[in-house]
């Protein structure tokens, strides 16, 4: 079902990961000399979609489950920050960790469940979850129902307000995201990580080595929900606002789309595809209100034209450059 | 007395509504369950071609100025824009994974949805109801129900009976069937699937796009009205059984009554613990969340849905 990722296996990804986290650190310094000031909110923006896009590939690319319900796991991050901070528990201390441990626990249950599918059932049981959750939020009448949440402020850290500084957050996102690209390149690299893979490629050889299979999916599953959290935590702060629009199924498609885009499995790669697609968007929104015209029949050439996303294509341009010199 | 005799003819009211639902659901389901079914293509931009029978109605009608030419007009139209889709972006994808399919489907939404804004605006159109269609029945004690919302159910019924004896009875629907079951078996055998597939794929254009132009002058005709009515139909489809006429009939009263019901009543029980206004407000996306629950109970329990395609596992 997943074209087989040959860069799924981990080391040469450290490299454009490090070149990655360095880029993005010289942002905010680049912003302030060329006096761009609106890159510093939009790369922030970027990063926390990154983040989730990440949290997806975990599942989506190494795991081989093609979740469609991956937004609700931001909106449930979100909307755990915005209700905190309405009714003024809102500090970061409290707020990020319980953001991270309610999403944890919904991607545990729904795994419990969804997880016991196969292939398409698997896709439409993760689309149930995600619809469940967006009608949800929207029947929270005490926090704006469909309209969705304005929020009075954002998270404080033990009462101080650091996170009204827009450099202070770029950093705080950046560091998450690089955190939990580590963390995934790990996860990727040890046994667990292995057991995962070798699960997607080829389930019934994996248990019949003796490997719990589902154990393994659903714990890889629980950890990319805790990651969506963090996104979410991130993205109601940024916006100051949460809707049922951030778990929309439309959402979840364009989170599909970031990962495929940066190609399936190569991690970095859902950041970069993350980057390519919030920079499009953009770009073309601002050429033109009806930039879906366009963005639609790009999705569907890339999809009929590429294998293997922006990540294959470095790969390959790596080696040809690598003959070249030979 | 009088309390319980209102209650009764508001109740069938909404048994009414629901089965009208469940109805236009079942046109656009049976479509989709057959794409996915026969070619195992997963076509979320089916939506629009429902979006596109509404459009194309609304325009027709008013252009022509007479209901009967402009709906058919507007069901050749839905055909047309249906077989060039298929040649076009479809065909490509027969052979690809259900990712990619998903995802080049979905592009396709965000083109037409948005296309369709250009065109004709984002403000709904509005579709006068025929004529002969207007005023309303008496349903005793002074309640009227109208008579286009009869029409419709009318017309959904016929359509599933056709489709039914379509399916059962017909030789290309024996191929159909097989399809659904055993598609490799049914190509070495010698049938020209390829022109199987164009025929399944132009019948559920047609159908999805009568749906829309059915329920072109009761419901608001807007970019993005397909999304909602594509993600029920999947809905319906998975808790039927993918692939299954049967399957998609009873899924789609059922969640068409099980929505509506959800719907009306949710509100009067909420009313219990909260306020009216609040009701309304949890109501509204509480009672959504119902054939959600539904459909990951069927799936968990039964995956293969509840009527499945015969031979079908």
């Amino acid at each position: 079902m997943i074209p087989s990722a040959g860069a799924a296996q981990a080391h040469p990804m450290q490299g454009p990961a490090i070149f990655l986290g360095s880029v993005l650190a010289l942002i905010p310094l680049a912003s302030v000399l060329t006096g761009q000031s609106h890159w510093v909110p939009l790369c922030t923006q970027i990063m926390i979609f990154a983040l989730a896009a990440l949290s997806l590939d975990l599942v989506l690319g190494i795991g081989g489950l093609v979740s469609f319900g991956h937004a609700a796991l931001i909106g449930i991050g979100a909307y755990t920050t915005g209700i905190l901070i309405k009714e003024g528990w809102g500090d970061t201390l409290l707020c990020l960790p319980l953001s991270m441990l309610v999403c944890a626990c919904f991607a545990y249950v729904t795994g419990l469940v969804a997880l016991k599918t196969r292939g398409v059932t698997f896709i439409m049981i993760t689309l149930a979850f995600g619809q469940m959750i967006y009608f949800a939020a929207q029947s929270l009448y005490r926090y704006g129902g469909d309209d969705g949440l304005t929020l009075p402020k954002r998270a404080t850290v033990l009462g101080q307000a650091f996170l009204n500084n827009k450099i202070v957050f770029y950093y705080l996102t950046l560091i998450c995201l690089l955190l939990c690209l580590f963390a995934v390149m790990r996860i990727v690299q040890s046994r667990f990580g292995r057991v995962l893979l070798g699960a997607r490629d080829n389930e019934i050889r994996m248990t019949a080595l003796g490997y719990d299979v589902f154990r393994v999916r659903l714990k890889a599953y629980t950890i990319s929900g805790m990651m969506a959290g963090l996104s979410g935590f991130l993205l109601a702060n940024q916006t100051e606002f949460v809707s049922p629009a951030f778990a929309s199924w439309q959402r979840s498609g364009d989170l599909i789309f970031m990962v495929i885009l940066g190609g399936v499995g190569s991690l970095w790669g859902a950041v970069a595809g993350a980057f390519a697609f919030m920079l499009l968007e953009e770009g073309l929104s601002g050429l033109t209100e009806n930039w879906k015209v366009i963005f639609g029949p790009l999705i569907i050439v890339f999809v009929l034209f590429s294998q293997g996303g922006l990540s294959r294509l470095l790969v390959l341009l790596h080696k040809d450059r690598g003959q070249g010199h030979g | 007395m009088v309390r319980c005799e209102v209650f009764m003819s508001l109740f069938a009211i909404q048994i009414l509504n629901g089965l009208q639902l469940g109805l236009l659901m079942f046109m656009v389901a049976a479509g989709l369950t057959l794409v996915f079914g026969v070619m195992d293509f997963i076509n979320l931009a089916h939506g629009v071609q429902y979006m596109i029978g509404a459009y194309l109605a609304a325009v027709m009608i008013a252009l022509t100025g007479h209901y009967v030419v402009g709906l058919v007009l507007a069901l050749i139209g839905v055909l047309l824009i249906g077989l060039l889709l298929e040649h076009v972006v479809f065909r490509p994808l027969y052979q690809r994974s259900h990712l990619d399919q998903v995802l080049a489907t979905f592009g396709l939404i965000l083109f037409l949805n948005q296309g369709v804004k250009m065109v004709f605006g984002a403000s709904p159109l509005s579709v006068p109801i025929p004529s002969w269609f207007e005023g309303a029945v008496l349903l005793g004690d002074g309640i009227l129900y109208p008579l286009y919302r009869f029409v419709i159910i009318a017309a959904g019924l016929i359509m599933a009976l056709l489709l039914w004896l379509g399916v059962e009875k017909t030789r290309i629907g024996m191929q159909v069937r097989a399809g659904a079951s055993h598609p490799d078996m049914l190509s070495a055998l010698g049938v020209d699937v390829r022109r199987l597939f164009m025929l399944i794929f132009a019948l559920g254009s047609v159908l999805a796009g009568f749906a829309g132009a059915l329920a072109a002058p009761i419901l608001s005709v807007e970019p993005g009205m397909g999304d909602q009515i594509l993600i029920l139909a999947f809905v319906v489809i998975v808790i039927g059984g993918i692939g299954s006429i049967r399957g998609a009939f009873a899924g789609a009263l059922l969640v068409g009554l099980i929505d509506t019901l959800a719907r009306s009543y949710m509100v009067d029980v909420l009313r219990l613990f909260t306020g009216a206004a609040a009701a309304r407000g949890i109501a509204n996306g509480l009672s959504s969340m119902f054939i959600y629950i539904l459909m990951a109970i069927v799936l968990f329990l039964r995956p293969q849905g509840l009527f499945p395609a015969r031979g079908r596992s």
